[in-house]
């Protein structure tokens, strides 16, 4: 066994690439400035996150002051969601729903039903057995009262990439906002906040290579949300708090050096996963062949559990993700694979494995190599598997 | 999730894995649908124990659907039974196998109680029938 760890989470996390890291380093201790101080070195750190800023934003095709810096992900999604709720209760606009989808992130999910406790109506729509989400669905969800529409780009699970334009469109048509959640996608497929018709997108930094607590909202000029942080009124007074400079810094260079033929290795190693996953019998990929996040991958091992896999993998040197967490006296199943349709069971026997710019071919062929013993020595072991 | 050495050996090299040809009886415990699933099979033999005649576990086997713990502690509560009296193999309990085990994560305590209803369970259906 090699003593190397072959790193397959990236839908988790990054290692941080070794430009960003380095670009970010000044900004510790030379150029350590507050961006709202007036001196040099304040002027300094403004002129950092003004070019981040304008990085960004040109990266989806936005305007510079149309990108809030937030904590990453998470916190893009709380202050999207609740921000506009919330502003629709302060200005007492008499809307109250929010639609989404079964397959959303955490920080989406228990958002909404969150604001559900504070009077939201929300709308939890189903998708299909590959996780797309049909327009029309959501065109029939939208009432007089929905403030606005999320859904999620590249799901982080099964990888599904939704049709965002088709959604931002039916979004457009009937006067409802359009949120997508991009944290798995951005810089993995095309994101262009005016040809798709979106009005609000989370980004973060920590999946492209970036650092970890950083992440970005976009929110179209003109549409009003109320700020979960209040304070010295930063971020436009949307995101109060002293700006996170070393670390927006490394978001911006984490775009700037994302490249498509990062995306082109991707997929190959992807496919080749995918293909050689498929020979090993009874199993079956979750999520779609085409129209899928180039570094994930998802399948399901019939008759083993996912978490034994993951454990064995380990001994290997190989970290994977599980989609199921073996709670208390229950597994739990992922809310994602059960809204595509598959059983418990099913569920409960998957593995993710999202790669990286950075996988190998030769870890591919290891990869492969070792996840055919680990299952051979699992079904041996399990009294489904006769 | 850290495991115990002892874990991680029980379950790359799992001991008495697998099935017994006609067996005296077999516990079947657990659900696929919500959880893991453990069979254990049964072969009763006779020894004498201070003169008198006692049933023992002969042979015993088991397998397993579910995580490293579970499979673990299928591994282990297999070692403890074998060759002992029905009556001693009945006393084993949760923290027995855990402890054999070097300890196990708090939230995995769970597959060890199944590992020990399974040999229970497979006692007593080996009672019934007789």
């Amino acid at each position: 066994m090699s003593k190397k760890i072959i790193y397959f989470d990236n839908a988790s996390t990054t290692q941080v690439d070794e430009r960003v890291l380095k670009e970010m380093a000044p900004y510790f201790k030379e150029k350590y400035g507050n961006a709202s101080s007036k001196h040099a070195i304040g002027r300094e750190a403004k002129e950092a996150l003004e070019k981040s800023r304008e990085i960004i934003a040109k990266a989806i095709n936005a305007n510079p002051q149309e990108i809030i810096f937030t904590s990453g992900g998470t916190e893009g999604n709380n202050l999207a969601l609740k921000g506009l709720f919330l502003y629709n209760m302060e200005a007492k606009t008499g809307k109250n729903h929010i639609i989404t989808t079964k397959i959303e992130h955490d920080s989406v999910l228990n958002t909404c039903r969150w604001l559900e406790k504070l009077g939201a109506k929300i709308t939890y729509l189903d998708v299909d057995k590959e996780g797309f989400i049909n327009p029309k669905d959501i065109e029939r969800a939208i009432t007089e009262k929905t403030i606005v529409v999320s859904v999620i780009h590249g799901n982080n699970e099964i990888g599904t990439i939704q049709n965002l334009k088709e959604i931002g469109e039916v979004c457009r048509r009937n006067k409802v906002l359009f949120h997508t959640d991009a944290c798995q996608s951005f810089t993995k497929t095309e994101l262009d906040v005016k040809k798709q018709k979106i009005d609000l997108a989370t980004l973060n930094a920590h999946k492209i290579h970036g650092p970890k607590g950083v992440g970005a909202l976009y929110i179209k000029e003109g549409i009003k949300i109320t700020p979960l942080a209040h304070g010295g009124g930063h971020e436009k007074k949307l995101r109060s708090g002293t700006e996170n400079i070393p670390a927006i810094v490394g978001f911006a260079k984490a775009v700037e050096v994302s490249s498509p033929e990062e995306i082109k290795k991707m997929e190959k190693l992807r496919d080749k996963l995918i293909e050689g996953l498929l020979k090993i019998p009874d199993v079956t990929l979750n999520g779609p062949r085409k129209e899928r996040l180039c570094n994930n991958v998802n399948v399901s091992f019939n008759n083993i559990e996912g978490e034994a896999i993951g454990s064995m993998l380990e001994e290997f040197g190989i970290c994977t993700s599980t989609g199921s967490a073996c709670k208390s006296n229950t597994l739990e199943a992922s809310h994602v694979l059960k809204a595509i349709g598959l059983s418990a069971l099913q569920a409960n026997s998957s593995l993710r494995i999202s790669i990286s710019k950075y996988t190998t071919e030769k870890e591919v062929d290891y990869f492969l190599k070792s996840i055919s013993k680990v299952v051979e020595k699992l079904r041996a072991i399990s009294p489904l598997a006769n | 999730m850290e495991y115990s050495k002892k874990v991680r050996e029980n379950f790359m090299n799992p001991k008495n894995m697998g099935e017994i040809k006609n067996p005296d009886a077999i516990g079947k415990v657990g659900n696929p649908q919500c959880g893991d699933v453990m069979w254990i099979y049964l072969k009763i033999g006779k020894k004498k124990v201070d003169g008198k005649e006692e049933e023992i576990i002969k042979d015993i086997k088991f397998k397993t659907f579910g995580c490293m713990a579970a499979i673990a502690t299928s591994s282990m509560i297999t070692q403890l039974a074998k060759g002992k009296t029905l009556k001693e193999a009945e006393k084993i309990t949760v923290d027995n196998v855990a402890d054999s085990l070097q300890g196990l994560p708090a939230i995995k305590m769970h597959c060890s109680s199944l590992a020990v209803d399974a040999l229970r369970k497979a006692i007593e259906n080996y009672r019934k029938k007789k």
